[in-house]
């Protein structure tokens, strides 16, 4: 399972600049400003309902900002600047946009029916134009990359949670994304699945891919992370190194925060 | 750390565990052990008002039968004589043409109605709403009525630039309305309408995951809703659909009223000549039987066919069924076989 060979090129820096988001009348977001640099592995932390998970939502447009700019690589994220105006972009050009940035999910929503494989392929073929061939042959490589070869031809319902956050992965790669966003990609799964998902992630992060990872694994946190935020009610609270927040976080509302969710049984 | 003992023993009496201790152990486990019932023969529950009844149901069902087949006035010989006559053949080749055109174009175009009632667009989903709306408010029966005469309210129907006196072609609207295309339009749009709130619920009852899977993925509308949406709908759209299309077939004898020779309209004919109602009535009910029964049996395989990912295994088709019993018996007999030698 070795990811650090296929992919040498860094690209994948994204901005976000001032962005509000509100669901109704309940703010989200709140002027958050947040830069990451080609190839980091960024590990959001926080609170439920701080906001993490529409912070992700919103760079691959999923969720539209109501003020603020996103931008991947110096490109707005569905915004076009012209004579002074931001012009909305038209789907199409979202969906290539999207194509940009991998997305894993909390509950692997893979296309339940779908096996593996063509789980795997459908972007490449239908979002990318990928002939079919070359799609499914990238596939079977990704496939053995998360150690699931020999599934390709399983329905979702027939694997356990873990390989089906290993099959979500590898159909997140399969587009060759520039950044890649992880929503909590273990909450779903029984304690004895969490590892191989990490161990996967841990491999991609080797590989220059940029990586925005929202968890409450803050082992693999501080394992993994280039740098870690701490966000809470909308707003990104502190950030640092994941020795400086963890050890030694300055903010009280991180403090309480990491008070509980450090446990010493848990801190390995 | 006591050395592990190989039986699992009471926590209290782990500690010391010598041989001695052990074979102590080991014979008062076996004192009060739970007996061993391994070798007693099992014997099935009773269910004696299951067998009262299948008594009654047995009885109850070969008096029907048995009225059937020997009150005379059922007349089975005339049955057996239009069964197959042409004109019935014929009027059921209408049937079923009927059924399968407005069926599929009505589904095709429930379809669209229920993605136009999910899309965001205001206008569209109100269009949707009310066509619905009127369709199912008004009897099919008048809806059939009012396009066979359509040529009453529009004498011609004209295709060129509207408001001006530009064009292209115009036709006769009598011409153009035939009993077939009032037929089909009007069990086509009625049927839409239906689908299309069926279609919907099959749509909705799809995890918003999977649409935000999709789209987080780049993979383009419509794909999105025929591919990966739709397949996963249609577990829940398919028993409902069955239901409609069922309805449909028996639905399209309504379309006598425009003398429009269909199965139903046939045997009216015939019997308002032969004066064999009941006979006749028999033929058109066993036909629609026929029909049902194929359609029952295709949505046996369809349903199977869109469960697909959605069960763990499929459940084996009653034919694998059958030869599986065939092949354990056959085994079975091979081995008894072998036994004795």
């Amino acid at each position: 399972m070795s990811l650090a060979t296929t992919q040498v090129a860094t690209r994948g820096a994204v901005a976000v600049r001032s962005v509000d988001k509100s669901y109704g009348n309940q703010q989200v977001l709140h002027e958050v400003d947040l830069d990451v640099a080609e190839g980091e592995v960024l590990v959001i932390i926080g609170p439920s309902g701080s906001g993490k998970s529409t912070l992700l939502r919103t760079i691959n447009h999923l969720d539209k900002v109501d003020r603020g700019t996103i931008s991947l690589d110096g490109e707005l994220i569905g915004y076009k600047v012209r004579n002074g105006k931001l012009h909305e972009r038209r789907e199409s050009e979202i969906l290539a946009q999207r194509t940009e940035v991998g997305m894993v999910f909390q509950n692997f929503n893979l296309f339940g029916h779908l096996t593996a494989l063509q789980n795997i392929i459908e972007a490449p073929i239908y979002a990318r134009k990928i002939p079919k061939a070359k799609a499914l042959a990238r596939a079977k490589e990704l496939l053995a990359r998360v150690g699931l070869a020999d599934k390709a031809g399983a329905y979702p319902r027939q694997l356990s949670g873990g390989q089906q956050q290993r099959v979500a992965i590898a159909r997140a790669l399969a587009l060759d994304p520039k950044v890649v966003l992880f929503d909590e990609p273990t909450s779903a799964l029984d304690p004895e699945l969490v590892t191989e998902v990490l161990e996967v992630i841990k491999d991609l992060a080797k590989s220059g891919t940029t990586l925005i990872i929202v968890t409450h694994e803050i082992g693999f946190a501080r394992d993994v992370a280039d740098r870690i935020i701490f966000m809470d009610s909308g707003r990104v609270v502190e950030q640092g190194t994941p020795n400086e927040l963890l050890t030694n976080p300055q903010h009280e509302r991180t403090k309480s925060f990491l008070s509980k969710v450090i446990e010493p049984a848990f801190n390995i | 750390m006591p050395p592990a003992t190989n039986i699992t023993t009471p926590r209290a009496v782990q500690e010391p565990a010598t041989e001695l201790l052990k074979e102590h152990i080991a014979a008062e486990r076996g004192h009060d052990a739970a007996p061993n019932y391994a070798d007693y023969a099992v014997v099935a529950a009773r269910h004696p008002w299951r067998w009262v009844g299948t008594a009654i149901v047995a009885a109850l069902a070969a008096a029907v039968l048995y009225s059937l087949l020997t009150n005379p006035r059922w007349e089975w010989g005339v049955v057996a004589q239009w069964f197959t006559a042409e004109s019935i053949l014929r009027g059921l080749g209408q049937t079923l043409k009927l059924t399968l055109i407005s069926g599929s174009l009505g589904f095709v175009l429930g379809f669209i109605l229920a993605l136009m009632r999910l899309s965001s667009s205001p206008l569209f989903s109100s269009v949707s709403w009310t066509f619905s709306w009127i369709f199912r408010s008004t009897p099919l029966l008048v809806q059939l009525l009012l396009w066979y005469n359509l040529g009453y309210l529009y004498e011609s129907i004209r295709l060129g630039v509207p408001f001006t006196s530009i064009t292209f072609a115009e036709f006769q609207t009598t011409s153009l309305i035939s009993q077939f295309a009032a037929a089909v339009l009007g069990l086509t749009l009625n049927q839409a309408a239906y689908s299309a709130e069926i279609i919907r619920g099959g749509i909705l009852s799809v995890d918003q995951g999977q649409i935000e899977a999709a789209t987080a993925l780049g993979i383009p509308r419509w794909r999105r809703s025929t591919k990966i949406v739709l397949p996963q709908a249609m577990r829940a759209i398919l028993p409902t659909a069955f239901n409609e299309i069922i309805g449909l077939v028996k639905g399209t004898s309504i379309v006598y009223v425009l003398a429009y020779s269909e199965l139903f309209y046939t045997v009216q004919v015939i019997y308002n000549r032969t004066q064999q109602v009941l006979p006749m009535l028999l033929v058109a009910t066993i036909w629609y039987i026929v029909i049902t029964s194929v359609l029952s049996v295709a949505q046996y395989y369809i349903e199977r066919h869109y469960s697909r990912g959605a069960l763990r295994t499929l459940p084996p088709t009653p034919l694998q069924q059958l030869s599986a019993f065939f092949s354990t018996h056959a085994t079975t007999k091979i081995n008894s076989s072998k036994g004795q030698p």
